[in-house]
């Protein structure tokens, strides 16, 4: 083996020295804790190894095989949105403090419990709650947390979701909490069928949980009334989120909502082929529901020093660290660079900013809605509702499959919306779309062109 | 020595972010719509019903671009990563070093701006990237296909558990195989994660002399109840559990199923592989063996490996080629589903096939040797301390990646214990140590985990500053009581971590709960 720059001690002299330090003539002593019959003793089938200039070649290549925004148009969403990514927000998150460090206590780290204090102040302000949690993998667990945490707060077991719910998210927090029921939507407005979910409430119940938007991209705006039926009877209400939507539509928690849950991807983050999502949990400032929480909470506090602020975890007996199997979830290494770089995000944005990102994202979708609605066979929205950055499209009256109208954009440059055919075989060719502040008034215009082209073909 | 004595953190005594700025100030411009866009659309914030439209805007920071980058800045500065200096007391973490190359790759736009629901046809790169990591986990952990969903270690072990359930489900067997066994010293998410899942769970405690639960324990506890075995392996303790394939044969001897938690596998990269030893599941953390960097506690990434009779259960999609074109395949009606959106911390497997295809089978077979090494000349160091004792040392005098001490002796001696020790040696500008997963069975442990990135500089300089932090508990442990004293920060009150009056998770808690008349 030549000496391997990530590894200091590669070098043989070093090694010899060490070797004799412990008393042994060659590593193979060291190895012998193993025993030979479950060895290893061959090499591994791996490909021979690269430099660092040969490396970035060989995977610069296999990357460039993707086609991205510079190629392709995107209207896709669904659970990871296209959104500008301020520099300020990677240069913070490429930080190598903060990119490298682990789970030193505050005294080494007091910097990265600063930054998270901060994001959960924000997301506090957002959701219109005291209590917010360490950041978990992405919205679909921190909603199988949240319902988790309802189970244990009522002592109940089952859940009501929505049926407009995405099936991916659906599948999610299945794994987390069983039985869960789907109540029905108004076909006209899409809005929560309230009378199906008084029949389907009952003392089983733990939770409603609803979004909002929702994954059909139209506005809920029964959340207060969901609210009082729930609590009415001993319900929880769980509320999931798209963040940048609470610049324009009320905290949840000023209206009901018992827990918080949504995507911090929108904050800040790329897309990244749906690989940096990150969850954020919020719930009642109420022992009984940071009881129920496994995740980490951080606390300000002060220290012995004059006018010096220092953090602390709350009740850290809660987690599994310390309650093992008795803790109600799982948790450790979460999404925390992602919540730091959200907080820079919300930070950079401030109150005014995030209000006006919200109003352009509508503007530029309802455009693209109205313009979309004006085309024949084509119905835009499905749903009597309001709706924020994303909306559903017919394609029933062109007689085509949203899979062929997307290989018909695709022909184009342009990649249409998620097919939900599969998701909601009731809505027939229906496809999801998103248009955000990052598409432009041509960009619009251009996927409009291209549907004309398509319809009459 | 005299480096590390006059050693000081980054003291800013930064504001929050909160008190930064001013009314008025902004970060970022949000460009707006176009003027046609605007005039066609109209007002369309009053589309937005009364009840559910916002009155006041949120309460955030109002603050410009400079200030909010100095303010962040700063708070990195007082953050300690491995690129800042030696963390390897934080063992079973493995804090090894993240390639600069790795994050460079990362930041790619032809990975950034990809959208997850693409055409297949416009991310073929990516599925490539995805589908050869997993040939190359496969490879190294004797496995046959793995799934890159799983975010981190815990995820990866509920998982797991689930895979476990579905399979005796499919044998009708799920009713009566409801109980998990896992060990006390396996990673905590080994009783919490088959818990979440369902499972009762059956825990086994090392024997006394031996260091590793008896053989004759497990036999005790397994029964037709028995629905599979899930433990950590290698243990933190580095003890190389030689009873590993015989608690395989009893396991699947009553039908239960083995799922090992492999974020130690540091010690037995290319050493030894446990799908050949006959697990039926694994896991690895790619933020701990295959260098992905720990991101101040994630994004992290737990690829999960199965063998052949599982691959039916994997989260869905899988990832498949057919020599020509690389695809999403959701076609697995036994699948378990999802465990998370989409398909997994992209970028982490990014950098993970880059970090092996730096490696090779050569750099693998390198890494787990001088991790080996590593660990075994920290240990004859630090044995030499005052206060310093390794359990089972006798049994088990050689270890794998990492090893288990305690200072139970210099706690009786002096009333020092790990505690104080770890508030003490962050002033010497060395990263506090892993003391243990609770219960804590050895008493004042810490667990250090020198991984192959080390230079033996730093194992010295650690073992140097342990030992005069071991004068200081003998011979003047005042300042040990009192620590840190050359931190960003002084002891900390931590009486609010229990107090519901006093804690305040946000600052509008902070504001409510303590009035204090501070700006806004």
């Amino acid at each position: 083996m030549p000496i391997h720059p990530y590894i200091p001690n590669s070098e043989p002299e070093t090694k010899r020295e060490m070797l004799r330090e412990i008393g042994v003539r060659n590593v193979e002593e060291l190895f012998a804790v193993i025993p030979e019959r479950v060895q290893f003793k061959k090499s591994l089938n791996l490909p021979e190894p690269v430099s660092e200039n040969q490396l970035r070649k060989r995977v610069e290549a296999i990357l460039s095989k993707n086609k991205t925004s510079s190629e392709i148009l995107s209207f896709l969403g669904a659970g990871c949105w296209p959104h500008y990514v301020p520099a300020a927000c990677d240069e913070i998150n490429s930080r190598s403090e903060f990119l490298t460090a682990y789970t030193g206590d505050v005294y080494s780290d007091l910097g990265r419990f600063q930054a998270l204090f901060e994001f959960q102040s924000m997301i506090g302000e957002l959701v219109g709650l005291d209590a917010v949690t360490f950041p978990t993998y992405d919205w679909a667990t921190a909603a199988g947390d949240a319902v988790r945490m309802a189970a244990i707060v009522t002592r109940r077991c089952e859940v009501l979701v929505p049926r407009t719910i995405s099936s991916d998210r659906l599948s999610v927090i299945r794994g987390f909490c069983e039985p869960l029921s789907k109540i029905n939507y108004d076909r006209n407005s899409g809005q929560l069928d309230l009378e199906d979910m008084r029949k389907k409430l009952s003392s089983d119940t733990a939770a409603i949980y609803v979004e909002n938007p929702t994954y059909l991209g139209f506005i809920e705006t029964q959340l207060e009334e969901i609210g009082e039926i729930a609590h009415k009877n001993g319900s929880l209400l769980i509320v999931g989120v798209e963040p940048l939507s609470l610049g324009v539509l009320t905290p949840p928690g000023e209206i009901g909502a018992d827990i918080v849950c949504g995507e911090g991807q929108p904050l800040g983050l790329h897309m990244s082929f749906g690989g940096a999502l990150s969850g954020f949990l919020a719930c009642r400032d109420e022992v009984r529901f940071l009881e129920a929480t496994g995740h980490r909470l951080i606390t300000l506090t002060k220290t012995q020093r004059e006018d010096e602020m220092g953090f602390a975890y709350v009740l850290p007996e809660r987690s599994m660290f310390s309650s093992r199997e008795k803790s109600a979830s799982i948790t450790g290494t979460g999404t925390a660079l992602w919540a730091i770089t959200a907080a820079t995000y919300l930070a950079l944005l401030g109150p005014k900013g995030i209000q006006e990102l919200a109003e352009v994202i509508m503007q530029k979708a309802h455009y693209a809605m109205r313009r979309m609605a004006k085309l024949k066979g084509v119905r835009v929205p499905l749903f009597a509702s309001t709706h924020f950055e994303e909306f559903t499209v017919n394609f029933d009256g062109m007689g085509k499959t949203v899979r062929e109208v997307n290989k018909a954009l695709l022909k184009r440059g342009i990649q249409g919306g998620k097919d939900i055919s599969k998701e909601f075989p009731e809505l027939g060719n229906t496809a999801l779309y998103c248009v955000t502040e990052v598409h432009s008034m041509e960009d619009i215009d251009s996927l409009i062109e291209a549907l004309v082209e398509i319809a009459s073909q | 020595m005299n480096d590390s004595a006059r050693y000081h953190a980054a003291l800013w005594n930064e504001p929050l972010i909160y008190q930064l700025g001013r009314t008025g100030r902004r970060g970022l411009t949000v460009p707006k719509a176009e003027k046609k866009i605007r005039s066609n659309v109209g007002d369309v914030l009053s589309h937005i019903p009364s009840q559910i439209r916002r009155k006041e805007p949120p309460k955030l920071p109002e603050i410009s671009e400079p200030e909010v980058i100095r303010h962040y800045i700063r708070l990195s500065q007082e953050t300690y990563g491995v690129d800042s200096g030696i963390s390897l007391g934080v063992g079973t973490c493995t804090m090894k070093y993240s390639p600069k190359v790795n994050e460079s790759l990362v930041k790619s736009n032809k990975l950034t701006d990809a959208h997850p629901l693409q055409d297949e046809s416009t991310v073929q790169g990516i599925l490539e990237i995805m589908f050869r990591l997993g040939e190359f986990l496969c490879e190294i952990s004797g496995m046959d296909e793995f799934s890159l969903q799983p975010r981190a270690g815990a995820h990866a072990v509920l998982t797991n558990a689930r895979i476990i359930k579905a399979y005796h489900k499919s044998k009708g067997e799920s009713e009566q195989r409801n109980e998990i066994i896992t060990t006390v010293l396996s990673h905590p998410c080994n009783g919490a994660a088959p818990a979440v899942a369902g499972f009762k769970v059956i825990t086994l405690y090392p024997d006394e002399e031996t260091g590793v639960p008896d053989v004759e324990a497990l036999k005790a506890v397994v029964s037709q109840h028995t629905a599979g075995l899930m433990f950590t392996f290698p243990y933190d303790t580095g003890v190389f559990d030689p009873n590993i394939d015989t608690y395989f044969k009893i396991i699947h001897e009553a039908g239960g199923l083995v799922a090992i938690d492999q974020a130690n596998a540091n010690g037995v990269l290319a050493r030894l592989r446990v799908g050949d030893v006959g697990a039926d599941l694994c896991q690895f953390n790619l933020h701990k063996t295959f260098s992905t960097p720990h991101a101040s506690s994630g994004p992290g990434s737990a690829p999960i490996g199965v063998k052949k009779h599982l691959v039916k259960f994997l989260p869905v999609p899988t990832v498949e080629f057919d020599g020509k074109k690389y695809s999403l395949n959701y076609d697995h009606p036994q699948s378990i589903g999802k465990v998370a959106s989409f398909y997994g911390v992209i970028p982490n497997v990014v950098r993970a096939y880059a970090w092996i295809l730096s490696m090779g089978a050569k750099g693998l077979e390198e890494t787990s040797e001088v991790a080996i090494i590593n660990n075994n000349y920290l240990i004859k160091k630090l044995l030499k301390i005052r206060g310093v004792t390794l359990p089972w040392v006798k049994s088990h005098p050689r270890r794998l990646q990492e090893a288990r001490f305690s200072l139970e002796k210099m706690k009786h001696d002096t009333g020092i214990g790990i505690d104080e020790v770890n508030c003490r040696i962050v002033d010497y500008g060395i990263q506090k140590c892993f003391t243990s997963h609770e219960p804590w069975i050895i008493p004042e442990p810490f667990t250090p985990e020198p991984t192959e990135s080390t230079p033996k500089e730093d194992i010295d300089k650690f073992v140097e500053v342990f030992k005069r932090i071991s004068d200081e508990a003998y011979l003047n442990p005042e300042i040990l009581k009192n620590a840190p004293h050359n931190c960003s920060i002084a002891k900390i009150d931590s009486t609010p971590s229990r107090d519901p009056k006093q804690w305040a998770l946000t600052w509008r808690a902070y504001l409510k709960k303590h009035q204090t008349g501070e700006e806004e």
